[in-house]
């Protein structure tokens, strides 16, 4: 039986094992790959997703879950914190391999989206359940930092 | 961080390949496998006939400026630097730039470092590109020089070049790189060009943006994983739960009962299951059943291995380096100083877990991967699908992270998908996809080894003697690279430790080489990663047995040396080393690293609050050579010190009974955001050639967190990783 949810957007309807993590479904039922496979055990946020505004991590969560929700992904991100994050990321240059990318960026967004002006404790909060073997850390801290103060001048 | 330079193109999409490709060179690889929603979003065809004078550079009619990178871009930035010597002097606009992958190929794209294979690793990048790239791109700009000047019937030596357009002032006339490809490619390429004097540099040596960031931010940057093609199938290998173990028999009675699972095949590595998605070829592998001859298996546990080590580093080894008589320098000695150091295995753990897609048919083998060896890649598939080498195509993508793991003598991952291929029989194209278990549990392990370090002291407190022993085993040994063991010495073992640059009169550095059924292989600054953590502890301990301060002990050993030297003093400065001690509970220790003739040092604040360590500040200093990316530069230290950090607080693969005891990231720890020590890095000045900056920031930080750790707390880390939080 199809899973229907608000995917980016827009009303969607997956015909896949409801028992499929929503990661998978995401990425092979619904064609979006920028969000990525790094553990399959929510241990490490490559595959971090918002639903209902929530950053969550995909790979543990059971499409059936998603039904009646809205999910969120790195292609429909478009909320004036997620602008923020990610144009800090372009400045400060965060990425290098860049796999764990779309995973930070969706948790920053969602930690800003709740929170505009967000500490070192806030970030450590938000951001450790996001590995980075780069360990591209000091300029994820920076970027949130910097997206906070960007998001203070009037839009 | 913010950058000097404009943003440069994407890297090049394979249908802009495709169609511009296909006039000029053999470059083409025709394929496409984005979907019809990303296919719209692609660069617009170039018209007319690129200008391609060299296998590394092709201008199209208009303008564009596409770098082809002989190089994987594994998060490295060498996409980036690739470009960045060859577009300065090519006087390229950086915004017209693109960069895409190279073919397998070791006649055009060998890695000058390596001999005759293409391949990339020992961060070399940029140091074997160096004079290649700067020849293939003055020599193009020569050539568009020459053909404005047959234009307009003035000397060459009139004429200027800004940003992809060239001058005529005295005319006021100017045109286009693009303007000028037709005209250039009818000229001869220049048997020699002279290269820009340094001075005369505009991208090198600037903060200049990433060719890779901006699709790594909006989540269209293309990995392996991502690749999808009609019909395409996915495989998951069982694999033995023990390194060496085989396939006795297997039941698939219920994994070919599931839906979407198609196929069950044998191969020489497990039994895999080939099924229409991930989730169907995992819940098909998960029903395997699958009995294991384990009779040549490993069956040690990783503990009774280290036990058999510390035996054999008080038995005779080879020698790596003899100077003057250390055994006299012992006997002699009027204080003698002992310690052994031990290192666990490390697996690598990139971030995208090791995949490969391979399409396969009676003539063809067409591989796709974040691939790092490409040519030895290419002859492994070529062997395991019964075919030539030149029949094996591969498509290198960006690599989510490797860390030395993709750049396997063996190419173990790319062999199993090309077998699976194989055995499943018809040509649709199959996607090998490893799990983080797969990956923890898969071997080709950074070796594990025990280290013993001797030191003699005169009367006068003077180190006069220095002998260190390593006892592990060899990562060349048995591999294509074993021709560089030279009288038992493989040289990936003892790096670091051979090449140890204190001044002391004796000095023996002595290997012995270890047997084990568990596969090894490089990991970020491979030999450095242990044997320097092995000889910067152990100068500390020589340094405080003198009674002298540990940066001031290493200036007075480092005398011959001044670029290491100026490392030392420049961390050590920055630090604020000579400011007087930290609070109590606090405590700064210092390292110093060549490696991959580049030089690092760095100085490590810590906190030890009732045994829990906290990095509080990792102060570096590194000389590289020319720094061809002062931003890249950083964050490769940067990401090398929080790499090196989490190794050697948690990092341990440990087996019990031959079975490995770590799964995913719960048992294999990494560092995490909480972890990250503030860090600053400074760059040398210099004129001198590059040298790679992808690993050796790494080597330097564990030992100095360990003499930190000392200078705290009073206590020795000698047992990597450091014991568990409330020990120290």
């Amino acid at each position: 039986m199809p899973t229907t949810f608000v995917l980016n957007g827009a009303a969607t309807s997956l015909d896949a094992d409801p028992n499929m993590p929503l990661l998978w479904a995401i990425r092979e039922v619904a064609g979006l790959p920028g969000t990525k496979f790094g553990c399959g055990m929510a241990l490490c946020g490559a595959c971090t997703v918002h639903v209902d505004g929530a950053a969550i991590r995909s790979c543990v969560m059971p499409l059936s879950a998603a039904a009646g929700k809205k999910v969120t992904t790195i292609e429909g991100i478009k909320s004036r914190p997620a602008q923020a994050v990610q144009a800090a990321w372009i400045q400060l240059q965060v990425p290098q391999c860049g796999y764990c990318q779309s995973g930070q960026i969706m948790s920053a967004t969602a930690l800003l989206e709740k929170n505009a002006a967000p500490t070192d404790a806030d970030i450590d909060s938000a951001m450790s359940g996001n590995i980075c073997r780069c360990a591209t850390y000091s300029r994820i801290r920076a970027a949130i930092h910097q997206a906070a103060r960007s998001m203070q001048v009037p839009a | 961080m913010i950058t000097d330079v404009p943003q440069a193109q994407q890297p090049a999409r394979r249908a802009f390949l495709k169609q511009a490709g296909a006039v000029a060179t053999a470059l083409t690889i025709g394929f496409d496998w984005w979907g019809p929603a990303r296919r719209a979003a692609q660069a617009a065809p170039v018209a007319g006939m690129p200008f391609a004078p060299n296998a590394f550079l092709r201008i199209g009619t208009d303008g564009s400026v596409t770098v082809i990178a002989k190089h994987v871009e594994m998060g490295q930035g060498a996409y980036t630097g690739i470009a960045t010597v060859l577009a300065e002097e090519l006087d390229a606009d950086w915004t017209a730039v693109r960069v895409e992958s190279a073919p397998a190929d070791a006649k055009r794209y060998a890695n000058l470092a390596f001999g005759t294979m293409q391949g990339t690793g020992g961060s070399s990048a940029m140091a074997n590109s160096w004079v290649q790239l700067r020849e293939a791109g003055g020599k193009a700009r020569a050539m568009l020089l020459e053909a404005a000047a047959q234009d307009w019937r003035v000397p060459v030596a009139e004429l200027t070049v800004d940003r992809s357009v060239i001058h005529h002032v005295a005319s006021k006339r100017q045109a286009s790189f693009g303007s000028l490809v037709a005209k250039a490619a009818t000229l001869p390429v220049p048997a020699t060009v002279t290269l820009k004097d340094p001075h005369d540099f505009t991208l090198i040596g600037r903060r200049h943006p990433r060719v890779d960031v901006p699709a790594k931010v909006d989540g269209t940057a293309q990995f392996t994983l991502d690749v999808v093609m009609p019909g395409m199938l996915v495989a998951l290998l069982k694999r033995p739960p023990t390194f060496g173990s085989t396939v006795k028999s297997f039941d698939a009675t219920a994994a070919r009962a599931l839906p979407g699972v198609v196929n069950v095949v044998e191969v020489p590595r497990g039994v895999a299951v080939i099924a229409k998605s991930f989730w169907a070829a995992k819940q098909g592998r998960d029903a395997l059943v699958v009995e294991w001859d384990e009779t040549h298996a490993e069956k040690r546990s990783s503990a009774d291995i280290m036990a058999e080590y510390r035996r054999l580093a008080d038995q005779p080894a080879r020698s790596a380096r003899k100077d003057g008589d250390v055994a006299a320098a012992m006997h002699t000695a009027s204080h003698t100083l002992t310690a052994t150091y031990e290192f666990p295995y490390l697996a690598h753990a990139p971030m995208e877990p090791l995949d490969a897609v391979v399409k396969l048919t009676a003539s063809s083998c067409e591989i796709w991967a974040g691939d790092q060896f490409q040519t030895v890649d290419q002859a492994n598939a070529a062997k395991a699908a019964g075919l030539d080498p030149q029949q094996v195509s591969i498509h290198t993508l960006y690599a989510g992270g490797s860390f030395g793991r993709r750049a396997n003598p063996g190419s173990d991952y790319l062999v199993e998908a090309v077998s699976i291929a194989k055995a499943h029989g018809a040509e649709t194209p199959i996607k090998l996809q490893w799990t983080r278990e797969d990956d923890i549990h898969g071997g080709l392990y950074r070796p594990m080894y025990f280290h013993k370090l001797q030191a003699a002291l005169n009367e006068k407190r003077e180190l006069t003697g220095w002998r260190h022993v390593i006892v592990g085993q060899s990562i060349m040994s048995g591999s294509l690279f074993s021709m560089m063991i030279k009288d038992g010495i493989d040289p990936s073992s003892v790096e670091g430790a051979a090449n140890m640059a204190y001044a002391v009169p004796n000095v023996s550095v002595e290997l012995s080489t270890t047997t084990t059924g568990v596969p090894v292989l490089w990991w970020r600054v491979v030999g450095s990663s242990h044997t320097t953590f092995a000889v910067e502890a152990f100068i500390d301990e020589v340094a405080q047995a003198a009674g002298e301060d540990p940066y001031t002990y290493r200036r007075k050993l480092l005398d011959h040396h001044p670029r290491m030297l100026a490392v030392l003093d420049l961390a050590a400065q920055k630090a604020g080393w000579n400011e007087g001690p930290l609070p109590k509970g606090r405590g700064r220790g210092i390292a110093v690293a060549e490696a991959f003739k580049t030089l690092v040092a760095q100085v490590v604040e810590v906190s030890v609050d009732a045994g829990h360590v906290k990095v509080d500040r990792v102060v570096c200093a590194v000389d590289c050579g020319t720094p061809i990316n002062p931003d890249i530069i950083a964050a490769q230290m940067e990401g090398g010190i929080g790499f090196g950090l989490g190794a050697v607080l948690y990092g341990s693969i440990t087996l019990k009974d031959g079975r490995v005891e770590q799964d995913n990231f719960n048992g294999y720890r990494v560092l995490r955001m909480n972890e990250m020590p503030k860090v600053e890095v400074y760059i040398v000045p210099s004129t001198e050639p590059p040298t790679g900056v992808g690993e050796p920031g790494v080597a330097p930080v564990g030992p100095a967190l360990a003499n930190a750790i000392f200078a705290a707390s009073g206590k020795r880390m000698r047992v990597l990783p450091f014991p568990a939080q409330g020990a120290a």
